[in-house]
C-alpha cells in the first residue's frame, strides 16, 4: 500500500482554500475520527438556505486538509438541502481520487458540513 | 539550496568508493566464485578480503561471516536457524525464545512465525526510553530458554539497548545472544567478544553500501539449522551463488565505516545535537528515546497538535527528505508500535517524526532546516482546530 496523492490533493494541501474560522458563522460543526483520531471543523454563513460563505480547521493527515479544502470550494454557493447530500465519495472525486484507507478523511469534511447544517437549522428553530 | 536527506536510517546513499571497488565485479571479476578457474578465483579471492574487513570491525574471524541477501534474511536466518537446531523445545513450557516489544518486523515477525511453529516467545516490555530492563530479562529466563535476541539499537527511536549487560546474562546461563546491529553498525564501536554476541546481523544498505546484501556473524560453535537449501554455500548455513560486488561492496563499505568512524561519529553528533536543540525550542514538542543512549544520527520528536504525514509532506515540497516511524511503517494508517511501546498516546504517536542523519549533511543544511521547520509547524497549528 503506497500512499501516492494527486497533484490535486497536493495543491489543496499545500495551498489550502478557507482556512479559519468565519467571525459571523452562523453553523458550526466539529466531528473526530473514529478511526484516527483526527479532527475536522466546519463554519458556514448560511443566507436564504445558500451557503455564501464557508471555512474550515483541520488536525490531520494531508488527505484531511486537501479534503477540507475542496469541500470548502465545493460547498460555496450550494443550497443547504443538496449541501446535505455531500458524501465523501463526492469529495475524493473531486480531488481525483484518494486511496481507499485515507476515504475516511475525505468522511471527516462531509461529516462536519452536515453537522454545520444541522446546527445552523437546530438554531434557527430554539 | 539543494535537496536534504534525513533519512538514512531507512537507507543510505552508497559510498562512491564503494561504487568504484564493486564495478569491477560486474564486468571483469564476473566469474562465478566456486569455479576452479581464474575466473571463479578471482571473485572467490575478493569475497575473502571482504570477510576479513568485516570480520576485523566486529573482532570476529573469517569464517564467522556468513553472507546474506540483507538485514531481513540475517535475521530470520539467526531466529530460524537457531530454533530449528532447538526443535525439542517444543514439547516443553516457559519462554524458548526472549525478545524486545521493540525489536524491527524482520524480528518480530519471525518470532510470531515461530510461535505458530510452537516456539514459545516473550517481549520484554521497554521503559518510556526504549531500554530493556536487566532485571526482566533475568526474570523471563527459565530452564528451557535457548535464545535471546535483543536489537543493538532501536531503528525508529535510537536507543542504544544495554548489549554488554544482555551479553553477560546470557552468558551466565548458558544461552545463545544474537543482536539485530542493522543501525548500529559503524556509528558505534561493536567487539563482539567483550559483548559476549553469538550471532549479530548487518545490513549494507545503512552504511553506505549496495542494497540486497548482509550479513550474519555466527560465532565458530554455533549450529545454524539453513532456512535456504542448495549447493551448500556459506559453510551450507546459506546456499546460492555468492553476490560478488554486493559483498565487496559490503566490505569496503564496514572498512570505509570503520576508518572514518573518528570523522563520522563527531561531525554527525554535532549537527544532531544542534539540531534537537533547535527543535525542541518549538513550543510543545518532545524528544522520543533516550536523550543519551542514543544512535549518533537519529532524532524523533513529536510536536503536540501537529499531523506526522503533514509535517512530512511539507518538508518534503521544501526539500527535506524526512519520516514518520520506520520506513516500511509510513505506508499504513496505524504508527508506529516501538512508540506505542513507550507509552505515547495516539495523538503523541501521530504527531511524531524522525529525522536520521549521515555523513553527507552539512551545518547549513541544518540551520536550513531549523529555521524551515518551525514556520511548518506555525502554518499547520494555524490550521488546526485543536
Ligand atoms: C533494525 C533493523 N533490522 C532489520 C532491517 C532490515 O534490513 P534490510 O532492509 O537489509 O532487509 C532494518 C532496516 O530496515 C532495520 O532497521
Ligand atoms: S489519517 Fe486521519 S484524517 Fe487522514
Amino acid at each position: 500500500m503506497k500512499i501516492e496523492y494527486t497533484k490535486i490533493v497536493k495543491d489543496h494541501f499545500y495551498n489550502p482554500r478557507n482556512v479559519g474560522e468565519i467571525k459571523d458563522a452562523n453553523g458550526i460543526g466539529t466531528v473526530g475520527s473514529k478511526t484516527c483520531g483526527d479532527v475536522m471543523t466546519i463554519y458556514l454563513r448560511i443566507e436564504k438556505k445558500i451557503i455564501k460563505d464557508i471555512s474550515f480547521k483541520t488536525y490531520g493527515c494531508a488527505a484531511a486538509i486537501a479534503s477540507g479544502s475542496i469541500a470548502t470550494e465545493i460547498a460555496k454557493g450550494m443550497k443547504i438541502q443538496d449541501a446535505m447530500g455531500l458524501t465523501r465519495e463526492d469529495i475524493a472525486k473531486k480531488l481525483g481520487g484518494l486511496p481507499e484507507f485515507k476515504m475516511h478523511c475525505s468522511n471527516l469534511a462531509a461529516d462536519a458540513i452536515h453537522k454545520a447544517i444541522k446546527d445552523y437549522t437546530k438554531k434557527l428553530k430554539e | 539550496m539543494e535537496k536534504i536527506y534525513f533519512d538514512n536510517g531507512a537507507t543510505t546513499c552508497i559510498d562512491n568508493e564503494v561504487l568504484e571497488e564493486m564495478m569491477p565485479y560486474y564486468n571483469k571479476y564476473y566469474g562465478n566464485p566456486s569455479s576452479l578457474h581464474s575466473f571463479g578465483v578471482d571473485a572467490a579471492n575478493a569475497i575473502d578480503i571482504s570477510r576479513m574487513k568485516i570480520a576485523k570491525i566486529l573482532n570476529a574471524k573469517q569464517d564467522e561471516i556468513i553472507f546474506t541477501s540483507g538485514g531481513t534474511e540475517s535475521d530470520n536466518l539467526a531466529l530460524k536457524g537457531i530454533s530449528y537446531s532447538f526443535k525439542e523445545k517444543i514439547n516443553t513450557k516457559d519462554n524458548h525464545i526472549i525478545t524486545s516489544s521493540i525489536e524491527h518486523p524482520a524480528i518480530i515477525e519471525t518470532c510470531k512465525y515461530l510461535q505458530n511453529q510452537g516456539y514459545n516467545v516473550k517481549y520484554l516490555p521497554v521503559d518510556k526510553y526504549g531500554l530493556v530492563k536487566i532485571d526482566d530479562l533475568e526474570n523471563a529466563i527459565t530452564k528451557n530458554t535457548f535464545l535471546i535476541s535483543i536489537m543493538y539499537a532501536n531503528n525508529e527511536i535510537g536507543t542504544i539497548e544495554p548489549i554488554k549487560d544482555i551479553g553477560k546474562i546470557a552468558k551466565k546461563y548458558g544461552i545463545i545472544f544474537h543482536t539485530d546491529a542493522v543501525q548500529a553498525v559503524c556509528k558505534t564501536p561493536i567487539d563482539i567478544k567483550k559483548l559476549n554476541i553469538d550471532l549479530l546481523s548487518i545490513s549494507s544498505h545503512k552504511i553506505y553500501g549496495p542494497k540486497g546484501i548482509g550479513v550474519l556473524f555466527v560465532k565458530n560453535g554455533i549450529e545454524v539449522i539453513p532456512i535456504i537449501h542448495g549447493g551448500g554455500h556459506e559453510k551450507n548455513i546459506r546456499s546460492g551463488t555468492l553476490n560478488t560486488p554486493g559483498i565487496v561492496g559490503i566490505g569496503k563499505a564496514c572498512e570505509l565505516g570503520q576508518n572514518r568512524m573518528n570523522i563520522d561519529i563527531p561531525h554527525i553528533k554535532k549537527l544532531r545535537d544542534k539540531l534537537i536543540n533547535n527543535l525542541l525550542k518549538i513550543s510543545d514538542t518532545y524528544l522520543n528515546g533516550h536523550p543519551t543512549k542514543r544512535l549518533v544520527n537519529n532524532i524523533n520528536f513529536h510536536v503536540k497538535n501537529i499531523d506526522g504525514e503533514s509535517l512530512l509532506m511539507m518538508l518534503d515540497e521544501k526539500g527535506i527528505a524526512t519520516s514518520t516511524g520506520s520506513a516500511c511503517s509510513s505506508k499504513k494508517l496505524y504508527s508506529s508500535h516501538v512508540l506505542k511501546e513507550l507509552g505515547l498516546n495516539q495523538n503523541q504517536l501521530q504527531s511524531s517524526l524522525r529525522l536520521t542523519l549521515g555523513r553527507e549533511n552539512s551545518e547549513e543544511e541544518i540551520l536550513y532546516a531549523s529555521e524551515l521547520i518551525p514556520k511548518v509547524v506555525k502554518k499547520l497549528r494555524q490550521i488546526s482546530p485543536i
